[in-house]
């Protein structure tokens, strides 16, 4: 871009569209010949009921569009930029005791199970144990610590994923005061599924039979973490 | 010693206060640099600010070291000649034993029982924690026992 002389450091005198007209690199030879595609067709033969319709017509493949917009709005651009997977951080191991430093649970220590295809952290409390049930977290917001659980070559359920933590959805429009009241009156709070409360009880089985073997393991879990006069992170091993 | 008769010309009739003395064969702890909690011997007395220390036996090469950076300890070799090699350091300390002396020091134990609490790791210092909680909840029961 000799031809777009700068006039202040990374702003160009001409803009892109400008250099690319001076640049003329548009003139030159196509140099890869895209094989042309082969043609849809946009027409289609259907056949018509009634005497007098002749029995076949030719209708478009695609319906034109019954109204148009009466004002022109820009497509906005697509990004082409994709999210790369999240990387576990060496430090989290099947096993490992995490110290979790946000949302309710915070201050809470709990055992991680594995890394989800999202990148969030499935950890559990036991839920038995500190009542922080089988969840989700961000691996920014946790601290790994050095302790660790043995849990074997002990596998979570397939199951357990993404869209197991996923909330169901619910379909067509509802006021609040439906969601909320029932006759006038607040409405009873919704069971705990009890597909998931099994699924809490047959993957913390195995966690808390691991804890059981290690002296004050169970204690240690029950306790939630916190700093105290003259303590910081930074300067504290986990 | 030129050092010594300087301090006895000086002095008085009274005896000095104090007990350690910047000298040569005094044992130091150095206190700063990637040397820092190791101990140390005063070789040569550079200036009023710098002497030169030697600690074949503890890992420290010859180097001179402010005095700013130095804690005296209450060791020394009785019978360094100023501007000793480290081989005759060497030969002193083992002799006199002092590393080992240091090591069985009070300041010593304290400084290594500071330093293993500051590497536990969190499981650890719960584990602390309800050691400690265990040894009041002893002590009170006794301290309640023996004054009823």
């Amino acid at each position: 871009m000799a031809r777009s002389k700068e006039i202040a450091p990374g702003v160009g005198r001409l803009s892109r569209s400008q250099v690319y007209a001076r640049r003329g690199l548009y003139k030159g030879l196509k140099k890869s010949e895209k094989p042309a595609a082969a043609e849809a067709a946009t027409t289609k033969e259907v056949s018509v009921g009634g005497e007098k319709n002749g029995g076949k017509r030719v209708v478009p493949v695609e319906k034109a569009p019954r109204f148009y917009p009466a004002e022109d709005v820009r497509q906005p651009k697509k990004s082409r930029k994709a999210p790369k997977p999240s990387k576990l951080r060496p430090s989290i191991t099947p096993g490992t005791v995490l110290i979790l430093l946000a949302g309710r649970f915070r201050g809470k220590r709990v055992v991680f199970l594995k890394q989800l295809e999202s990148g969030l952290l499935l950890v559990t409390g036991p839920y038995k144990v500190n009542g922080v049930p089988l969840r989700r977290v961000n691996q920014a917001y946790v601290i790994a610590t050095s302790t660790n659980v043995d849990l074997g070559d002990f596998k979570v359920d397939e199951k357990i994923n993404d869209t197991y933590f996923a909330k169901p959805s619910k379909k067509g429009s509802r006021s609040a005061e439906e969601e909320f009241f029932s006759e006038g009156k607040p409405k009873d709070k919704e069971a705990f599924p009890e597909s998931k409360a099994s699924d809490q009880k047959a993957v913390d089985a195995t966690v808390i039979a691991a804890i059981r073997k290690t002296e004050f393991l169970n204690k240690y879990l029950k306790s939630s973490w916190g700093l105290s006069k003259g303590q910081f992170p930074h300067q504290l091993a986990f | 010693m030129g050092f010594d008769w300087a301090i006895e010309v000086i002095c008085c009739d009274q005896p000095s206060n104090f007990k350690r003395f910047v000298e040569v064969g005094r044992v130091v702890l150095l206190k700063s640099g990637p040397h820092a909690g190791h101990i140390a011997v005063i070789a040569e007395i550079i200036d009023h600010n710098r002497a030169v220390v030697d600690g074949p036996t503890t890992g420290v090469p010859r180097q001179s070291f402010p005095y700013r950076h130095i804690a005296l300890t209450p060791f020394a070799l009785t019978k360094l000649p100023r501007a000793a090699g480290s081989g005759v350091i060497r030969k002193q300390l083992e002799q006199e034993g002092t590393v080992e002396k240091w090591n069985k020091s009070s300041w010593a134990q304290k400084r290594e029982a500071i330093e293993k609490r500051r590497k536990l790791n969190d499981f650890e210092r719960f584990a602390v924690m309800l050691a400690k909680k265990q040894r009041r909840d002893t002590v009170r029961k006794a301290v309640k026992k023996a004054s009823a």
